[in-house]
């Protein structure tokens, strides 16, 4: 198997972006959308998912383990692009700079979320509405929110075109432009959920 | 009465190791040329725009008519043969320049070895040697024969790899030419008998995990063969070997 290393890590830098980071950005999405409704509706789906059973299991398993995988030797791989978009501006070719733009963006943003939030409720801060709103106070944290959660929102929706095309599902080009259109509507859904819910904070 | 030339940009380099520089050519003109013809008639007499004596610049070219692929160099900007670059088409003054993905081993002239050597590493030939008569082999359904006949199109004239942008000294990727290769020949009914040994050798180090979708290999190969169907399909068949491999299955070849 050694000799095959690149290839499983390859497959397996796909799959994790959509199974489980994929997942766990749509139920994050989802759950930050109760702030729409109010204080009281986000505070108790905070403490809804902060008393789920296994907790620190789910939390090792489901979201840091494969995002460090998929964030680390995501890295690696968009450093490794020499980008020419200048002579060839095609569709894809601007896709696949986007994509690992987006993935760096997105890193960047992650570790300093995680820093302000799952950190700080390590260190004893409690995790509520107050929290997002104060840190959502500075206009330019809240652009940097709004870029972030953009990023990840292109970079998940682009990236699960790709996942489609790299397992062998789409493979005429005709799946692949129908595919193209069904990710774009993910992104678009996907960042009013995001957007809208970090603007409730406001 | 001025006289209408044909002006030219071309960077050159006096061996692999030495520094580009561009050197201004300005050749009277004539109808119905192409690059190659330009680049005779500069052969013939070079000396460079200002006036200086120059030396005639080196190119490679066999066939002359986008069959060998050898004639390859990016001009305005884009990698194609310069056989069929005809200068009547194109925007003056024209550039020619080397493609860079490769070794440049004096002006224009590059060293597609990594190429042929991605295609033994393939294996992208059917093997049916032997010690004796063995028959005919197994016949083609005509219709897959009509979609493989547009990928045996290929003629490894290195525009594909010129146009990946996962294709550079930084990665071990072998580009889109080789790959397309493997669907070939894994498609031939004699050639699928060693189906799982090229597969095998596409899911190697610098295979065909390294592409990161870009397309541009399709939009930029002169015969249009349907380069990122081929990688899409062998997506699907390393991913199932892959299967095979670990979870077994008689059907492994």
């Amino acid at each position: 198997m050694a000799g095959n290393r690149e290839f499983m890590y390859r497959k397996l830098h796909s799959l994790l972006g959509v199974i489980p980071v994929g997942i766990f950005l749509i139920v994050h999405f989802v759950v930050n959308y109760y702030a729409v409704y109010g204080v009281e509706s986000y505070n108790s789906a905070v403490q809804f998912m902060e008393n789920l059973p296994f907790r620190y299991l789910l939390e090792i398993f489901v979201i840091f383990l494969p995002l460090l995988f998929h964030a680390i030797y995501g890295l690696y791989i968009a450093f490794q692009a020499k980008h020419n978009t200048s002579t060839y501006g095609y569709f894809r070719n601007w896709m696949f700079r986007l994509q690992r733009w987006t993935g760096v963006i997105t890193v960047i943003f992650l570790a300093w979320h995680v820093w302000e939030t799952r950190v700080q409720a390590a260190l004893g801060a409690t995790v509520d509405f107050n929290m997002m709103a104060n840190i959502v106070a500075n206009p330019f944290i809240l652009a940097f929110y709004i870029v972030g959660i953009v990023a990840a929102t292109f970079h998940f929706a682009n990236g699960l075109w790709a996942f489609f095309v790299t397992w062998g599902i789409t493979v005429t080009p005709r799946s692949q432009v129908i595919s193209t259109y069904l990710t774009l509507g993910i992104f678009v859904a996907l960042t009013f959920v995001g957007v809208r819910a970090i603007l409730a904070f406001i | 009465m001025s006289q209408k030339t044909i002006r030219f940009i071309i960077t050159r380099q006096a061996d692999t190791s030495s520094a580009p520089y561009k050197e201004e050519f300005e050749i009277p003109y004539r109808e119905n040329m192409n690059v190659i013809s330009a680049l005779m008639e500069l052969r013939r007499n070079p000396v460079n725009s200002s006036g200086t004596n120059s030396t005639p610049i080196t190119w490679d070219m066999s066939c002359l008519e986008e069959v060998c692929g050898a004639c390859s160099m990016v001009i305005n900007g884009k990698p194609r043969q310069s056989c069929t670059a005809l200068i009547d088409q194109l925007e003056q003054p024209i550039r020619l320049e080397p493609m860079r993905t490769f070794p440049v081993i004096r002006d224009l002239m590059v060293d597609r070895t990594r190429m042929f050597e991605s295609l033994k590493k393939v294996k992208a030939w059917i093997p049916i040697d032997g010690t004796y008569d063995l028959g005919p082999g197994p016949r083609m359904p005509e219709s897959k024969r009509q979609w493989a006949y547009e990928l045996s199109k290929c003629m490894t004239c290195g525009v594909c790899l010129e146009a990946c942008p996962n294709v550079n000294s930084k990665s071990p990727f072998i580009g889109p030419a080789p790959l397309s290769q493997v669907r070939l020949f894994n498609a031939h009914p004699t050639g699928e008998m060693n189906r799982g040994e090229r597969l095998e050798t596409l899911m190697g180090d610098g295979g065909l995990t390294n592409c990161g979708n870009s397309q541009n290999c399709v939009q930029a190969c002169p015969k249009g063969i349907p380069l990122t169907t081929s990688i899409a399909a062998l997506n699907r068949d390393t991913t199932l070997q892959s299967f095979r491999n670990f979870f077994g299955s008689d059907n492994n070849i």
